[in-house]
């Protein structure tokens, strides 16, 4: 009787990882339409409507690409740091780190014109978020502390320090007590590109995304930071300058977060307040990783996760399907995504005999 | 370990089979359903043009699940009682976070042509108010902020009056005079929804204090707990809260002591300890708002703040252990309010300092209750 058994791979699955990809969208999408007709909803109209609220509306492709473009930086942040094996997990942090230092340039020079006080709430946010990625750092360098659980617990201060900010010394006055800065002037504010919707954060995704790509194949320092992942003895003794590759990863990983909370603050709320952080540093850890760190990849992770949550927000109008519908589906197709990894490394071979 | 590896092997197959098999299946279903959608959209839109029976398209955005016995849960009952008259068709989004979210949302309610569209949270404001000047012609009613446009009015309800209501009830069932209170944020709304419990239970029991911690966060059932556990921790024997779920109404089941709910009769969570809850009933408020759009007499412009009086805020059934003495005292007072008299923040009203701030017989404007950021005399703990 003909069998199947699991076979290690001689030499990597060219071009399995699109079809691993591909393979567990589709399965997750099979599971959702039939979660759907658990519900006693039609899959049919489900199909429909989702199809509605994503690729089949420019509207909703304007809005997924609007809410990737977060979720992108920080992912990118985040993978420059894995990529050597340095695992950040603060981009959160560094994330509202960014958003104040932009903050504090908007509101501190309200009298510049665009072309002076954007660039400096940018330089502002980078320096911000990179200062404090290069605490985990130095700590990591200096004390052994393991950087996870440092980055994290600088998560939490980060948004103290935010809400510190917001609820006191940066509170708009007319606000009734309400935690919010004042509106940010006009000249802070990152516009739209052309008569779209897309503001021109979306233009520092692709020159950060570029200039990743870049930097990993063309520079030396690219190329030692990969081979610094390989650990601290293996780097020493290749010569490479093992503290400063950590240092300079965390700061580049934090300054990349910032920058999204830069452009966040300025091109979509248009002022600091606690709602800005909506989970994209966490996010972005999963983005980086279903995307293997690869840049391309992380830009259509995130742009695909993007779609989802815009899409499922469309089938709860149309359909009163429950918000945990979305958050059920992400975390299927992730998991089907990992799962599937195992076919890169094995295979399925006949059974001899 | 041969058998093993077959087996395993098997349940590969097996389950590579099974996701192969549903992945087919959802392909080939997908197909079919938007060959079959495209032909009942092509046939509705006839049936669309006379524009007299079209129904009044009422949109609703939560900031939590509706699911949660909580303030989001309040709104969809008032949603439901919208959606029950003939001429509606409501609709709703849920667990949508305050900012870049919540305009994407109204916007996309605004380009489907919603004639109505109710945001029901305070950070929805500056988002809704975007969307309104985009969108002439769909109304917004946002909740609990405090900008307004010719196409959007905020409304809310005179939550403290009920809030003094069961500070009474906590007033006279504490036994150690401290009561403890769960708060979300120091913003006006809380500030005074804590100051009217304070005056209510004071009204009752000079004695009292109240203390409070702040979580920072609407809704997060397991860092509530933890607060109510550091509030029971310094002696409290009644949990209030101005929080989303539930639980420091279980926190103080599980301590054996007394509690009072926020947004919806939450007896089902601390049958035990569940005096009263000061709860939202945004039916009135909701019917008359789309009965206005529905007959043309909406306005924009306006800052509704609706009272006991018209039904939007009250109490919930008391709990079996409280006695009828204090039933008798609480309604007395409950019938006052519901006639229209509210003395809740009458002076003498003095602050934590114990300076005067309204002097016997002064009333307090609205302006001042919606801007309030300091704390009556007998709360313990700080605006920040």
């Amino acid at each position: 009787m003909p069998a199947l058994r699991v076979i290690k791979r001689d030499e990597p699955w060219k071009g399995g990882a699109l079809v691993i990809v591909l393979g567990a969208l589709a399965f997750s999408l099979g599971a959702g339409i039939l979660m759907l007709a658990a519900q006693g909803k039609s899959p049919l109209q489900g199909a429909v409507v989702l199809w509605q609220g994503t690729f089949g509306n420019v509207f909703a492709l304007e809005d997924a690409l609007r809410k990737s473009v977060p979720i992108f930086l920080c992912s990118l942040g985040v993978a420059v740091a894995f990529r050597m094996q340095v695992w950040n997990i603060g981009a959160e942090g560094q994330f509202a780190l960014g958003a104040i230092g932009a903050t504090w340039a908007a509101l501190s020079f309200p009298g510049l014109p665009a072309f002076l006080l954007l660039p400096l709430m940018f330089l502002a946010a980078l320096v911000a978020g990179g200062l404090w990625a290069l605490v985990p750092a130095w700590l990591r360098l200096r004390l052994k502390v393991n950087e996870i659980i440092t980055t994290l617990m600088l998560n939490y201060i980060a948004i103290l320090l935010l809400d510190f900010l917001v609820f006191g010394v940066w509170k708009d006055p007319t606000s009734f007590g309400f935690p919010m800065t004042p509106e940010f002037p006009r000249a802070a504010l990152l516009g739209p590109i052309g008569g779209t919707r897309l503001h021109w954060g979306f233009a520092v995704c692709l020159a950060a995304g570029a200039g990743f790509w870049a930097f990993f194949r063309f520079t030396l320092l690219g190329y030692e930071l990969k081979a610094g992942g390989e650990g601290a003895r293996v780097a020493r003794y290749a010569g490479l300058p093992y503290g400063f590759l950590v240092g300079f990863v965390m700061t580049v990983s934090g300054a990349l977060a910032g920058l999204a909370g830069c452009v966040e603050t300025s091109a979509v709320l248009g002022r600091l307040q606690p709602s800005l952080m909506a989970g994209y540093g966490y996010t972005a850890i999963v983005v980086a990783w279903l995307a293997r760190l690869e840049p391309l990849p992380i830009a259509l992770a995130s742009f695909l996760l993007a779609v989802l949550r815009v899409g499922v927000e469309n089938l709860q109008l149309e359909m009163q399907i429950p918000a945990a519908y979305g958050s059920i589906m992400e975390g299927l197709i992730l998991l089907s995504v990992l799962a599937g990894q195992f076919f890169l490394t094995y295979r399925l071979g006949r059974r001899e005999g | 370990m041969n058998l093993f590896t077959s087996m395993r092997a098997k349940l590969a197959v097996l389950c590579l089979a099974a996701a192969l098999a549903l992945s087919l299946a959802a392909c080939g279903e997908q197909k079919a359903e938007q060959k079959a959608a495209e032909k009942p959209a092509v046939e509705a839109k006839p049936a669309e043009t006379p524009a007299a029976d079209k129904k009044l398209k009422v949109g609703f955005i939560y900031v939590s699940p509706v699911g949660d016995a909580g303030y989001s849960y309040a709104h969809h009952q008032g949603e439901k009682a919208v959606a029950a008259l003939p001429y509606v068709e409501a609709s709703y989004v849920e667990s949508v976070p305050e900012g870049a979210d919540s305009e994407r949302v109204i916007t996309n309610m605004a380009r489907k042509d919603f004639d109505l569209v109710f945001a029901t949270s305070f950070g929805y404001m500056d988002s809704t108010l975007k969307v309104a000047k985009e969108y002439p012609k769909t109304r917004f009613m946002h909740c609990s902020g405090f900008k307004t446009a010719d196409n959007m009015n905020n409304y809310f309800g005179r939550m403290y009056q009920a809030r003094y209501l069961t500070g009474m009830v906590a007033g006279m069932m504490t036994k150690k005079n401290i009561l403890g209170y769960v708060a979300a944020f120091p913003i006006p709304e809380v500030i005074r929804g804590i100051n009217a419990f304070t005056l209510g239970a004071r009204s009752v029991n000079p004695q009292a204090q109240v203390r409070v911690v702040w979580t920072k966060t609407w809704y997060d059932p397991a860092l509530e707990k933890d607060a109510a556990v550091s509030l029971l921790d310094v002696g409290a024997d009644v949990i209030a809260q101005h929080q989303d779920s539930p639980g420091p109404q279980e926190a103080a089941q599980q301590r054996g002591v007394y509690s009072v709910g926020y947004n919806s009769d939450m007896s089902a969570f601390a049958p035990k300890s569940h005096l009263t809850a000061a709860v939202w009933n945004w039916a009135p408020l909701y019917v008359q708002t789309v009965e206005e759009v529905k007959n043309g007499a909406w306005k924009g412009n306006q800052a509704i703040w609706w009272g006991m009086d018209k039904g939007v805020v009250d109490i919930a059934p008391y709990g079996p252990m409280v006695p009828d003495e204090v039933k008798a005292k609480v309604e007395a007072r409950r019938a006052e309010l519901k006639a229209g008299t509210d003395t809740v923040f009458t002076g003498p009203i003095r602050d934590q300092a114990g300076k005067e701030r309204y002097a016997a017989g002064q009333k307090a404007p609205d302006a001042d209750l919606l801007g309030m950021t300091w704390f009556v005399e007998g709360v313990v703990g700080t605006t920040e």
